[in-house]
């Protein structure tokens, strides 16, 4: 009976988790939608709901009626597993993303490291998806793909070391409750920076969303996909850029803390800070593909091993330094 | 490259000069209109759905030159014609496939007796490809219900003619 009791409340608690996110991904491709399009002084998505709030509604109501076509072709298996694989990647990682100090689903000790894991396993929904159509454009969308996330995990995993040698905890909670008197954006701006430009390129967001360069490769790994399957792509890499945002807000901007301790922002329950910083570096992303051209490859690839690599590499040396220096390395 | 240059990379200026460009764009009036619930003016000579019009009296301005049809450069206007009771040449059939129809404003040019003009309707899909063969009755029909507008619309523009 106890076991019973345990098992449901935790499927509750991944409920309560997993509904809001999964209705803050559709309005996230609203807002997204919207700032693109008043950027170019157009009115964007406004008819369905409020303000056009239920677009994505019923733009996922018309993709579950649409039929699904499977290419004769194809790997059938694992064609059909890409989109899924995407999809739950990019949801399973927001079970340690922690909301306030009590309100996290997995309070584990490696935390940031189970969030790195998975965003790098997210390459292979798009690898999967790319060769199980067995066809031209999806094929070159995914080794495109394949390269760009691997080589500019790199340098985010080279800044998440900046973050840690802060922190001396691997655990979420830790690096938010860390930050309490400065956010790390402060003294790691220029990480801040890259993290967030790589966070671009990680997410094939533009201008680095040369695996779906539509002018090039059609639409590169998606192509041969249709009906919910595509959707499902397209959710989950929101879902994806949506934790990028999350990532960002806890390693550079204090997560749930409030930006100063003073009266009317301390009541302020925490989640919501968080939610605003998301939103914050979220319109920065939207705010981003509506201004820039995207890159060629070869400054691409440049960009990531030439100059990110080395420079947050060096980063490193000079943030241990200084905490060495003046004997500020935490734990001690 | 030039130091400035280099500063100018290094500092991404030129990106954040973009990005507050963007900014302020945000903010300023929207170029595009809320189609379904406001529309744009359209020119008195727009070529739109077609229309057979008529006299004053009620009489069909047609009368069967089928300068039209020679004209029309998709061949989508097919008429055939009899003599009436009084000796008048009109059309017994005025189809026009409004699918083959390629809008050049035409027929409308060669009609000596302004019969055929191209409305200011755009708006007219269907949900069938049989309802865009238009046939007589429906010319005439959007005739009378446009008749209006058309009459404005040659008004305005005669001067150009």
């Amino acid at each position: 009976m106890a076991e019973l009791f345990i098992f449901f409340d935790q499927i509750y608690r991944i409920l309560f988790l997993l509904i809001p996110v999964l209705v803050s991904v559709a309005m996230i491709v609203w807002l997204d939608r919207r700032v693109w399009a008043f950027v170019q002084k157009r009115r964007g998505p406004n008819v369905v709901g409020p303000f056009g709030l239920f677009q994505t509604l019923a733009d996922a109501l018309k993709y579950i009626f649409k039929e699904i076509i499977i290419p004769a072709s194809s790997n059938k298996v694992i064609f059909i597993l890409a989109p899924i694989v995407t999809m739950t990647l990019a949801l399973i990682a927001w079970a340690v993303i922690p909301f306030s100090e009590t309100f996290v689903l997995a309070d584990i000790n490696v935390g940031i490291l189970y969030l790195f894991a998975v965003s790098s396993l997210g390459v292979y929904g798009i690898i999967m998806g790319g060769w199980a159509s067995n066809s031209k454009y999806p094929f070159l969308g995914a080794i495109r793909s394949a390269a760009q996330m691997v080589s500019y995990e790199v340098s985010i995993g080279v800044i998440i070391i900046n973050v840690l040698l802060c922190v001396g905890s691997l655990n979420l909670s830790d690096i938010v409750l860390a930050q309490k008197d400065l956010w790390f954006v402060i003294p790691l701006f220029p990480m801040f920076i890259i993290f967030f430009i790589s966070a671009l390129a990680e997410t094939n967001r533009p201008p680095f969303d040369l695996p779906e360069a539509e002018a090039e490769l059609v639409a590169g790994y998606q192509t041969e996909y249709s009906g919910m399957m595509y959707a499902m792509f397209w959710l989950g890499e929101y879902a994806n850029i949506l934790l990028m945002c999350a990532m960002g807000s806890i390693l550079f901007f204090g997560g749930w803390l409030s930006p100063i301790d003073l009266f009317p922002f301390n009541v302020i329950p925490a989640p919501v800070w968080l939610i605003l910083k998301i939103l914050f570096l979220f319109i920065l992303f939207a705010l981003i593909k509506a201004i820039v051209p995207r890159y060629r490859y070869d400054q691409l690839m440049k960009l990531g091993w030439k100059i990110f690599l080395p420079f947050s590499l060096i980063y490193v040396v000079l943030t241990a330094s200084f905490l060495m220096y003046f004997d500020l390395l935490p734990g001690n | 490259m030039s130091l400035i240059r280099f500063f100018k990379t290094i500092f991404m200026i030129d990106f954040l000069t973009g990005l507050i460009m963007a900014i302020k764009e945000i903010f300023k009036p929207k170029k595009t209109i809320n189609y379904p619930f406001e529309k744009g003016s359209i020119s008195p000579r727009a070529r739109g759905e077609h229309a057979l019009r008529r006299y004053p009296n009620g009489e069909e301005r047609c009368i069967a030159c089928k300068l039209c049809e020679a004209v029309c450069p998709a061949q989508a206007i097919t008429i055939e014609s009899s003599e009436r009771e009084d000796g008048s040449r009109k059309t017994t059939r005025y189809d026009i496939d409004m699918l083959k129809c390629i809008y050049c404003g035409l027929c409308e040019q060669s009609c000596p007796v302004d019969a055929i003009v191209q409305g200011p309707n755009f708006e007219f899909a269907t949900e069938t490809r049989e309802e865009l063969y238009y046939n007589k009755e429906k010319l005439l029909e959007n005739g009378d219900r446009w008749e209006n507008i058309l009459a404005a619309n040659i008004n305005a523009d005669s001067s150009h003619r």
